[in-house]
């Protein structure tokens, strides 16, 4: 069992982080990587990214947006709390290199996934410019962190409630313009991800996403989770989940996102009467 | 005695009494209901306790099979079951999904003129008598040697080792990458033909002899095998199974509504899907379903669709009939059940809608040529015979490779080229010292009892090296 040592709610209650005792797994686990929780005994293999661990006190720290049954379920869980299952560390860690200026954007929740990343990058002696954004400024979460594992940081909101008004891709092409960026490292929903390679593309960098395909396992042996890479499946499990976004055939991810749209209301609308019913 | 004789010679082979296919097509409830006291008397009472025992023979564990059958009639049902534990460790499993007719059953002199021995369906019962009704008394165990050994999987292999060596004295661990113990008995069987709460009850056995299971471990991540002797393990068995979908190959693959075998019977009946929403998983549940190939993974697939509602599901296969690779039981159960066959028929690219969702396929018929390097004769496709063929589900069960995760992260263990692990077959030793592996890791995709036969030539070779050296 894995008991959840610290929570917090984030940009206004969607966000959740999660402390979690996971001894074994925070011992291996390396930047990019993912872990698979199941709260309970009826419960769905969820993925999410480690946004932080602590080999030390062995622990790891997930940060998830709040947006169907699952996530809710989650959400519900207090410290002291267990998940039933937690699975891990899960996939390919970051390849961090030491290249020169290299960008990192992070859009929503995709800017817990980027944390690490962005300071790994910079122990290893990048200058990074981190860009990060949110629909809204009550939905930004980790500017601080970011602040401090970036050199320059740069934050959008969609509305001009805060900082630039704009996407995260008028300021990258902003940036572009000025400076010789060697990668460029694009975490956050999958159009965003889509746009950022566009504008990539347009400029010659390199870019990494993280692709969050649906998952059962993460282990590689069921295929669902597969993508199609320069036109190639790969198992975003265990190939990835970062690609070279160039590569990626985007307009299929955001299809197989939606497979289970139909069957995710009806887990959500049962989900939600039985909380009511329980008061 | 003379009389006895004459009834022995008359007897039909007695049938499993089973629900009726028209009402077990839609529910998940087990298919036979296995033998009553009776009929299992009068099954055991047709076997003519053979001198030389063909049907031994047709065993891969050599089970003492006329002699349980003997302690069936004698009414001596505990030691019957003792009689098999001493060669096969999980008989309730074995005896719901062994291939009899191509082993014991198969070499029964009686099915020479007349129907075999149902010498699985008797092994079913006194093995469920004894879960059901037994003392549950355990074994005697050796002294404590202070060995350890950590067993990864917890496949019919896995357990086979670990029970083998928790009772020679040895402190074992088995490291399992789900959530839950059992590999494919409990992922990828479904539990109208192998329940589940069967399989729980033998890792439980495991336990109480003092077997300990530890899941949500993907060895290979989580720890090493380097970690593990590290640790202070003496050996490591590996069991991990075939667990890499093989896909056709074929453009459209990637659409909504195609699964591998391994997701659909995951989702189903490790994640319990077929329960959603009481279960949180979900599945596509096809109306007109395909599924691809003929083993028994193909019917576990076409049978699951059926049973979530399906109103068509056809199996779709590039050779013929007698190619079809699956349990005759479950060809037979899948007919009475209406899935469709269509054989000598192969496709060649899904189609789907704006949406990414399957909608249909392309197929072409193919004919069979000279026999192939498994010695089934080759399908070859006919010029000019592409048609099309409506699904809204489709599921590819046309076999499966060696999951790299744990061999290519691990140093000195040498591979052959399709990626299985190489090991002396006589001892399932590796290249790599301290560690063994069996089942379908080594051998490709097999069968339970070959797992666990591998398991036991394992066991015994590693109980040598802890008492004795590598
Ligand atoms: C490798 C990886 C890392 C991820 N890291 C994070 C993270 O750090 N923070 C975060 O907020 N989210 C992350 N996600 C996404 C997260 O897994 C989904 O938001 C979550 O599964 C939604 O579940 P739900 O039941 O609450 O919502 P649902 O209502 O069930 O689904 C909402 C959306 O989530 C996706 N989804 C549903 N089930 C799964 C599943 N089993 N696996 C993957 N996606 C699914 C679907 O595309 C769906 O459109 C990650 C996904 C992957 C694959
Ligand atoms: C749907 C289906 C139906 C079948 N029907 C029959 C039948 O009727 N009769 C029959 O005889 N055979 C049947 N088989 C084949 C039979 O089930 C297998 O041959 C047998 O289970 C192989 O046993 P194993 O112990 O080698 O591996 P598995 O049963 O595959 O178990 C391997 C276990 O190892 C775990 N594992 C993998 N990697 C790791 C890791 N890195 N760390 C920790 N754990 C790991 C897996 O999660 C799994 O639990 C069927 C197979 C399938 C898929
Ligand atoms: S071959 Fe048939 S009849 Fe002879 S001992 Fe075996 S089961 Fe009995
Ligand atoms: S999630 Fe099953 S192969 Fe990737």
């Amino acid at each position: 069992m894995f008991e959840i040592l610290k929570r917090q709610e984030m940009a206004d209650g969607t966000v959740v982080m999660n402390e979690i005792s996971a001894p074994l797994i925070a011992k291996k686990a390396q930047p990019g990587q993912f872990v698979i929780l199941k709260a309970n005994e009826t419960g769905e293999r969820i993925p999410l990214t480690m946004a932080d661990t602590d080999p030390k006190k062995g622990t790891i720290t997930i940060i998830y947006q709040v947006v169907g049954k699952s996530t809710n379920l989650f959400k519900s869980l207090q410290v002291g709390d267990h998940f039933q299952d937690v699975i891990g560390p899960l996939g390919k860690p970051t390849h961090l290199e030491k290249l020169g200026t290299v960008i990192c954007v992070g859009g929503g929740t995709g800017v817990a996934v980027l944390h690490p990343i962005t300071r790994g990058l910079k122990q290893i002696g990048n200058r990074v410019i981190a860009i990060i954004g949110a629909r809204t400024k009550d939905l930004l979460i980790l500017e601080d962190k970011m602040k401090v594992a970036s050199n320059e940081l740069h934050v959008c909101t969609d509305d001009g409630s805060y900082g630039h008004h704009g996407f995260v891709t008028d300021k990258l092409k902003e940036v572009l313009e000025k400076e010789d960026v060697k990668l460029v490292v694009g975490i956050g929903p999958v159009p965003m991800m889509k746009f950022v390679c566009k504008v990539t593309e347009e400029y010659g960098v390199k870019t990494l996403v993280s692709l969050n395909a649906i998952m059962v396992d993460g282990t590689g042996m069921c295929g669902c989770c597969r993508v199609s890479i320069g036109g190639k499946t790969q198992f975003a499990c265990v190939d990835g989940p970062e690609f070279d976004g160039h590569q990626v055939d985007f307009n299929e991810l955001m299809q197989r996102l939606d497979a289970y749209k139909t069957e995710e209301a009806i887990a959500m609308d049962k989900y939600s009467c039985e909380c009511k019913a329980a008061g | 005695m003379v009389e006895g004789k004459t009834k022995k010679e008359k007897m039909p082979r007695q049938p499993m009494p089973e629900q009726e296919a028209e009402i077990r097509r839609r529910n998940f409830k087990e298919v036979p209901f296995g033998y009553t006291r009776e009929l299992a008397l009068k099954e055991a009472s047709r076997c003519l306790q053979c001198k030389n025992p063909s049907c031994v023979e047709g065993c891969p564990v050599s089970v003492d099979i006329p002699g349980f059958i003997k302690l069936i009639t004698e009414g001596e049902f505990t030691k019957s079951i003792r009689k098999i534990w001493e060669r096969n460790a999980l008989p309730a499993v074995c005896g719901r999904v062994c291939p009899q007719e191509a082993q014991c059953e198969g070499n029964c002199i009686l099915g020479k003129k007349d129907d075999p021995v149902a010498i699985g369906n008797l092994e079913r019962f006194v093995a469920d008598l004894e879960r059901e009704k037994g003392t549950g008394e355990l074994p005697p165990k050796a002294a404590p040697t202070g060995k350890k050994v950590a067993v990864v999987g917890s496949g019919p292999s896995g357990l086979t080792v670990a029970g083998d060596l928790i009772l020679k004295g040895h402190d074992v661990t088995v490291f399992e990458a789900f959530h839950k113990p059992g590999g494919v008995l409990v992922y990828g069987i479904p539990e109208f033909r192998l329940p589940k709460e069967i399989v729980y009850s033998e890792v439980n056995f495991l336990e109480r002899l003092g077997v300990k299971v530890e899941c949500n471990n993907v060895v290979g991540r989580t720890v090493s095998l380097d970690e593990l002797f590290e640790q202070g393990y003496d050996a490591i068995y590996l069991g991990v199974g075939a667990g890499l979908p093989r896909f056709l190959n074929i453009p459209g693959e990637n659409l909504i509504g195609i699964y591998s075998a391994n997701e659909y019977l995951t989702r189903s009946n490790l994640m319990k899907a077929y329960l959603f929403p009481e279960y949180d998983t979900p599945i596509v549940k096809g109306k007109n379903v395909a599924i691809f190939g003929a083993g028994n993974v193909a019917m576990d697939s076409a049978r699951t669709a059926m049973r979530l509602g399906a109103d068509k599901v056809r199996i779709i296969y590039r050779r013929s009939k007698e190619e079809m690779p699956a349990r005759a039981a479950e060809i037979h159960h899948a007919e009475q059940e209406g899935i469709e066959f269509y054989l000598l028929t192969a496709p060649t690219r899904f189609l789907g809608d704006d949406k990414g969702r399957v909608t249909g396929m392309e197929c072409i018929k193919m004919e069979l040529g000279e026999p192939d390097d498994s010695g089934r004769r080759r399908p070859v496709p006919l010029e000019g015979s592409k048609f099309q063929l409506e699904c809204d589900l489709a599921v590819i069960a046309v076999g499966a490779g060696a999951n790299p995760l744990l061999t290519r992260s691990t140093d000195g263990l040498k591979l052959n080229k399709s990626g299985y692990i190489i090991t002396d077959p006589a001892t399932g030793k590796t290249s790599k010292k301290g560690v063994w592996a069996g089942g379908d890791i080594v051998t490709g995709s097999a069968t339970v009892i070959l797992a666990m036969g591998a398991g036991r030539m394992a066991s015994d070779s590693i109980h040598n090296y802890l008492t004795l050296g590598w």
